[in-house]
């Protein structure tokens, strides 16, 4: 596998590969979001307890889940950096996190939007939300501390470790807060079980899960692409590229 | 004498020459808890039932604050550099520097603790609780802080960085340590908060040496 992925570790070759990867995730990712969310807020049949204000479920349950998987794919990015030295994982650890951060803070606003109608208030210290809310906090430090190097590099690999120390804590936070409080509604959508939610209701919410997750690694592979073309900006291909000649 | 020892000794010496380095935290801890009376007002059962909360959060911030001094001089002198060069870098010298920084700074706050509880007017129940958790939690405090601190250490005018870096880490201890002494104070077992605090510590000890010096050794570069 290794040999398989010898040449990716050129700037070069990675740069076209992420464009070949950016096109599919970007176009499915986006037909992807567009239907399931005109489906999901249009089509579905209104709940008989929370009526229309459900279907805010459609953008919250993507983003919350692909906030902690997005976490959870930058620590992989920041071990593979960390153990193998390729300094283009921890370029990624960087290109992933405000991604990350925008959905964290989505997550947490249409949350929000959704608790008022539901709970009657927009904000409550309830295990989910906090744990949610410190994982923004995480986020931020990570960027927070990519930014305070001068030396991009170093800032790379100071932040890939401080998202490894983070996502050991994460299941902590986690767990720590449910015993904490807890009033938020149980999962909806685990592997093993059926689903408690019809059908009908079902299937725009996984399409959207499944776009959100690419139109995130778009978002990720844009943001490596341009910070590879900052890097590089002395080299020939990069001018090649920017004169149009791919 | 083996590298650890020599490690504190040379640690307690430094200390005793610049005493405002331990005395400062202290102060800051102090002060805070006195500010928390003015704000909320003095009525004896809201303070009560707050205290231990606000004595909580009062050490996190100030062992926060003492964080920024853990490798800050040694990295300007040049010294950490040297250590990290030397045949003893590893678990051990991050072990020792943070085993003096946990004497020095949380110890002094422990037993100032009990005094602060008493102007706060927190039962016995409660104070015995909130003395043991803060016994068995503050070592993971020092060495969740050391990785922040050694994550900074390169980055000049590190100290609001260093409190968006590990105040999120601490969480965890705070709700299983204000657990433990609401538990106390219902005089319901408390004993499984400790034990996950213990474990806490036990787990910071274990694993936060090693991002330590990797964090170190990208500083220095």
């Amino acid at each position: 596998m290794f040999k398989w992925l010898h040449p990716y570790a050129k700037s070069e070759n990675l740069y076209r590969l992420s464009g070949k990867f950016l096109f599919w995730f970007g176009w499915l990712g986006f037909v992807g979001a567009i239907i399931g969310t005109v489906w999901g807020l249009g089509f579905t049949p209104a709940d008989y307890q929370q009526g229309d204000s459900f279907r805010i479920i459609y953008l919250h349950v993507p983003t919350a889940m692909l906030s902690m998987s997005g976490y959870l794919g930058m620590a992989i990015a920041a071990f593979i950096g960390t153990v193998w030295q390729q300094r283009h994982a921890d370029m990624t650890v960087i290109a992933i996190a405000p991604v990350g951060a925008v959905y964290t803070f989505l997550a947490l606003f249409t949350g929000a939007v959704w608790g008022k109608p539901t709970w009657g208030t927009y904000w409550v210290w309830d295990a989910r939300l906090t744990s949610e809310l410190i994982l923004l906090f995480l986020y931020l430090g990570v960027i927070a501390l990519y930014y305070a190097y001068e030396d991009r590099r170093s800032g790379a690999r100071a932040a890939a470790i401080l998202a490894m120390v983070g996502v050991i804590n994460v299941p902590i936070i986690h767990y720590s807060v449910v015993w904490w409080n807890s009033l938020h509604q149980g999962a909806t959508i685990t592997v093993f079980e059926k689903p408690k939610m019809d059908t009908s209701m079902l299937w725009p919410l996984l399409i959207n899960i499944v776009s959100f997750g690419l139109i995130l690694g778009a978002f990720t592979l844009m943001r490596l692409r341009n910070d590879l073309l900052m890097k590089e900006g002395h080299r020939p291909w990069v001018k090649q590229v920017l004169e149009g000649k791919h | 004498m083996s590298p650890l020892l020599e490690t504190m000794r040379r640690e307690t010496l430094l200390v005793m020459r610049k005493k405002s380095d331990v005395l400062n935290p202290l102060v800051f801890y102090l002060l805070v808890i006195s500010l928390f009376p003015l704000g909320v007002g003095p009525a004896p059962e809201t303070l009560a039932r707050i205290a231990p909360g606000v004595i909580w959060v009062a050490i996190l911030l100030s062992v926060m604050l003492s964080l920024e001094r853990l490798f800050r001089d040694d990295y300007r002198d040049g010294s950490l550099e040297q250590m990290l060069l030397s045949p003893h870098a590893g678990a051990g010298l991050v072990l020792a520097k943070v085993l003096s920084h946990w004497l020095m700074i949380c110890v002094p706050m422990l037993v100032l603790s009990p005094l602060a509880a008493l102007l706060m007017g927190v039962s016995l129940k409660a104070l015995v609780a909130m003395m043991l958790s803060l016994l068995a939690a503050t070592p993971a405090l020092s060495m969740i802080g050391a990785v922040g601190a050694a994550l900074t250490v390169g980055v000049g005018r590190s100290g609001v960085l260093l409190s968006l870096l590990i105040l999120p880490l601490f969480i965890p201890v705070l709700i299983f340590a204000t657990a433990a002494i609401d538990a106390a104070a219902m005089s319901l077992p408390y004993f499984g908060q400790l034990a996950l605090l213990a474990a806490f510590s036990v787990a910071a000890i274990t694993l936060a040496p090693f991002a330590v010096i990797a964090a170190l050794r990208i500083g220095v570069q």
